[in-house]
């Protein structure tokens, strides 16, 4: 998955040693890599499947070098990759051979907390996780949290939207901020959104977030706190199949429940968690839901009973409340090592992202099923239920060329699916190098050129990110033979399930 | 009644090719807002109806012709609601206009704002094309998110045909209050029961009056009623009143002026009658100072302000943006609506 010249657009030729010397003429104090020992370790990010060594690597410290590095780089033309903590799964943060890879590591400050007005400045390369630490003296929290928030970084958040397992109640990035400082492809720093709860004009703040780097550089970012629940308690029901299972998710939400997290893991993954993380889960249970309800202690109280009832009817065979802090954290903790507990059992794994509407679960596992029958690969599904967020993990062999082949085809197809039942190829990993084709399926090309309209507004030169996100009109032509048009289902297959 | 987008894009492609300005109208309760646009006006109304609802799902899409009052009342009936409470200024909306003035009301600060909840758009572009943008799913990362951006663009990017929402469930308990407090005090005590998790969903102060409402099960409600102790609400009807603009306060007069600020701006000295929603961040102020002035003070505080009404028209009714901010909008319009039909001018006067 290499920058491919010929679908993904000429780039630039860039004289190495010129660029390098300018920079440092330019930009002494600029953190500059650029021997090869030095390069390799940023040739990944999360998705360590696909590599490509960067021509440099800048670790800038200031806004102004960020300023500066952009006015180099538009003018000399050479492209540039943003980067945070690269703990992203959808190689967003993935270097080009002729490209600039932007670290933004070193912004890594928490400016201000305003407990009062309940939010925080940050750098974009402060962790998820230190914002909720710094919060948590006042009482506050920042809401949105990634399995990935003790490593990853709030600007690459900001750049893939990023989720986590309380979406449904709290909501995803985008949600969960007031104000973002942005540096354009040519050096300039604008101001999106504010501390009030609207701004004049159009909504740029929400168009960037979540543009995976390709519109601007995150370089600040204002996120709202929320004051910690008092109460939280989790309730783990078991199920002998995960149409129950489904029903019991569709059924909470039509009591009028919306749980602080609902999430759903099948047998293969509810086993792989419990071998490792001990969390109490019933390994004969086809399907577990974990539901968490959080708030003000009486309105648990209440919700639990209710959840219960509901979950009873819809087919629970057991439930059980977890009776103290250290047993809710355990039931979370199988859920949370749930990714690293499949890799135990597999050489390697391959982490998709589809969203579906909730009611299609059942036809969806059933038809993740059959395909990995007919990939002879095994597939462990972990579901944030609440907001109809799946990731099916595939179990392969990276050694095995051909299971690698085949994992990547099978990766492909599930997310098709995911579109052909009305849902998304990317709920919150964000496309990035990884779904690149796939989002041939999802857009058409009137569509894909309208994205292309919105990317020339603010870089005519596409120097920012290129080859992700948004695929060319050349490379949705080239994968034509996977085009499916909504509407019309692409799986004729689909109705035996 | 029904599905006119056929008819629509027909409309905008002959708009188009003649160059002719069309300016899309719903009900036409929000056409004061903006600047004045000449061009034709573009009846959405017909094209309208709830195109698909799963209460299980938290998900709604209706078409740009539904009045907001119909989609509102569909949602109650499974005890469900648009949580930012829109506006239904002259009595209704339609659902194209209420994203396009991505206008909230009195939960907002608690809830969420219109383009929180908006989950997937379809638009007719200024290339006459009629697109698809976000979903029917509560996670969707796939492309730019366009649909939020149409949510407050004023119908200046293109034309809104269809918007899916996230709704929730209308909560059980409610409970309105209201305590004699000045500015001062009610901004403290708003932020002090905002930071212990009471379940606040709306706060307006005015007339040396607090006014709060608070919605959650029933134990929550209740134990905080107790805590902050107030008298019961008198109107029963208030907080669709302050939504609709239908309390005495925004009766004829000097022009009114909405002041979006920051949460926990402290009560600013402001000339003129001052009525202060979402407690505190939405002050409305009837007032013939000039716009240079509280503009300034309004930006001082971190914020905007924005003429909403008067009797003599206004040029620049919203608050001006900075010189490369504005240049960025220009650019986007220019690539999204490239002959400018959509509704140019009515934003800012070089857009």
């Amino acid at each position: 998955m290499h920058y491919d010249e010929r679908l993904d657009g000429p780039l630039p030729e860039v004289d190495k040693a010129a660029l390098l010397t300018r920079l440092r003429r330019d930009l002494p104090d600029l953190h500059l890599l650029h021997r090869r020992e030095d390069l390799t370790p940023y040739e990944c990010d999360g998705l360590s499947a696909y590599r490509t060594v960067p021509m440099l690597v800048a670790l800038p410290a200031t806004l102004e070098q960020v300023q500066a590095l952009m006015r180099i780089a538009s003018e000399e033309g050479v492209p540039v990759v943003a980067r945070g903590a690269g703990t992203g799964l959808s190689g967003g943060a993935l270097p080009l051979e002729k490209g600039i890879l932007l670290v933004m590591a070193r912004f890594n400050r928490i400016l201000e907390i305003d407990a009062e007005a309940g939010t925080a400045r940050v750098q974009p390369g402060v962790r998820n996780l230190a914002i909720s630490q710094a919060a948590a003296p006042y009482g506050l929290y920042y809401a949105p949290d990634p399995s990935s928030q003790i490593a990853c970084s709030i600007g690459g958040n900001v750049a893939e939207n990023a989720g986590g397992v309380h979406c449904l109640k709290y909501g995803l990035t985008v949600h969960n901020l007031l104000k973002l400082e942005i540096v354009t492809v040519d050096g300039e720093c604008l101001t999106l959104g504010s501390d009030a709860l609207d701004t004049p004009g159009f909504d740029l703040m929400a168009l960037f977030t979540g543009s995976e780097g390709m519109l601007g550089i995150v370089t600040e970012i204002t996120v709202k706190l929320l004051p910690a629940p008092p109460r939280a308690k989790v309730l783990l029901a078991s199920f002998d199949s995960v149409e129950n299972a489904g029903q019991a998710v569709a059924d909470i939400i039509a009591a009028g429940v919306i749980p602080g997290g609902l999430e759903m893991m099948d047998n293969l993954a509810l086993c792989a968690a419990e071998d490792f993380a001990r969390a109490g889960y019933p390994r004969d249970a086809a399907a577990i839901l974990l539901c968490e309800l959080d708030g003000v202690e009486s309105d648990v109280d209440e919700d639990c009973q209710r959840v219960r009832a509901v979950m009873e009817n819809a087919g629970a065979t057991d439930i059980r409340q977890a009776r103290d802090d250290a047993e809710r954290q355990r039931f979370w903790a199988g859920r949370k090592a749930a990714f690293p507990a499949v890799g135990r059992i597999s050489p390697d794994y391959y982490c998709m992202d589809g969203t579906i509407p909730k009611r299609e679960l059942p036809k969806v596992l059933a038809g993740i099923e059959a395909l990995s029958r007919e990939y002879h690969l095994r597939v462990a599904n972990v579901f944030h239920a609440g907001d109809g967020n799946m990731h099916p993990l595939i179990l392969f062999d990276a050694n095995d060329e051909d299971q690698l082949h085949r994992a990547e085809e099978l990766g492909g197809r599930i997310l098709e699916l995911c579109v052909a039942v009305g849902g998304s190829i990317t709920g919150e990993h964000g496309v990035g190098r990884e779904k690149i084709n796939q989002m041939c399926s999802q857009f058409d090309a009137d569509e894909i050129t309208c994205f292309h309209a919105v990317k020339a507004a603010f870089d005519p030169q596409r120097l920012l990110n290129p080859g992700k996100n948004i695929p060319t009109l050349n490379r949705c032509a080239e994968f034509g033979a996977m085009h499916i048009h909504r509407g019309e289902l692409p799986f004729p297959e689909l109705e035996r399930f | 009644m029904g599905d006119q987008a056929e008819a629509l894009l027909e409309r905008v492609r002959a708009a188009r090719a003649e160059g002719r300005p069309l300016c899309p109208r719903g009900t036409g309760g929000k056409s004061h807002l903006g600047r004045p646009v000449d061009g034709e006006v573009l009846d959405t109304l017909g094209h309208s109806g709830v195109v698909h609802y799963d209460p299980s799902e938290l998900v709604v899409t209706a078409r740009a012709g539904t009045r907001v009052s119909e989609l509102i009342a569909t949602l109650a009936e499974q005890d469900q609601m648009l949580p930012f409470e829109p506006p239904l200024f002259g009595g209704d909306a339609s659902v194209g206009g209420m994203v396009a003035s991505g206008l909230a009301g009195p939960r907002r600060p608690w809830a969420g704002s219109v383009r929180d909840f908006v989950l997937g758009t379809r638009v007719i572009t200024g290339e006459g094309q009629h697109l698809r943008f976000g979903g029917e799913v509560m996670k969707n990362v796939a492309g730019y998110d366009l649909s939020r951006l149409m949510a407050g663009s004023f119908g200046c990017l293109g034309l809104i045909t269809e918007v899916s929402f996230k709704v929730l469930p209308r909560p059980r308990a409610s409970r309105s209050l209201q305590l004699r407090l000045t500015g001062d005090q009610a901004r403290d005590n708003i932020l002090g029961w905002r930071r212990r998790g009471l379940p606040l969903s709306a706060a307006c102060h005015g007339g040396g009056l607090l006014r709060l409402r608070l919605e959650g099960n029933q134990g929550s409600v209740e134990a905080a009623a107790r805590e902050i102790d107030g008298e019961p609400l008198a109107d029963e009807h208030y907080w669709d009143k302050l939504r609709d603009h239908r309390l005495p306060f925004f009766d004829g007069g000097k022009p009114l002026w909405r002041l979006s600020l920051p949460p926990a701006t402290p009560v600013l000295e402001l000339p003129g009658t001052l009525l202060s929603d979402w407690g505190g961040a939405q002050r409305w102020l009837k007032s013939d100072t000039d716009a240079d002035t509280l503009r300034q003070l309004a930006a001082s505080a971190g914020g905007s302000a924005t003429r909403f009404s008067g009797e003599e028209p206004e040029d620049a009714p919203f608050h001006p943006l900075p010189a490369a901010l504005l240049r960025y909008h220009q650019t986007l319009k220019a690539r999204l609506d490239p002959e400018r039909i959509f509704n140019p001018g009515r934003l800012y006067a070089d857009l």
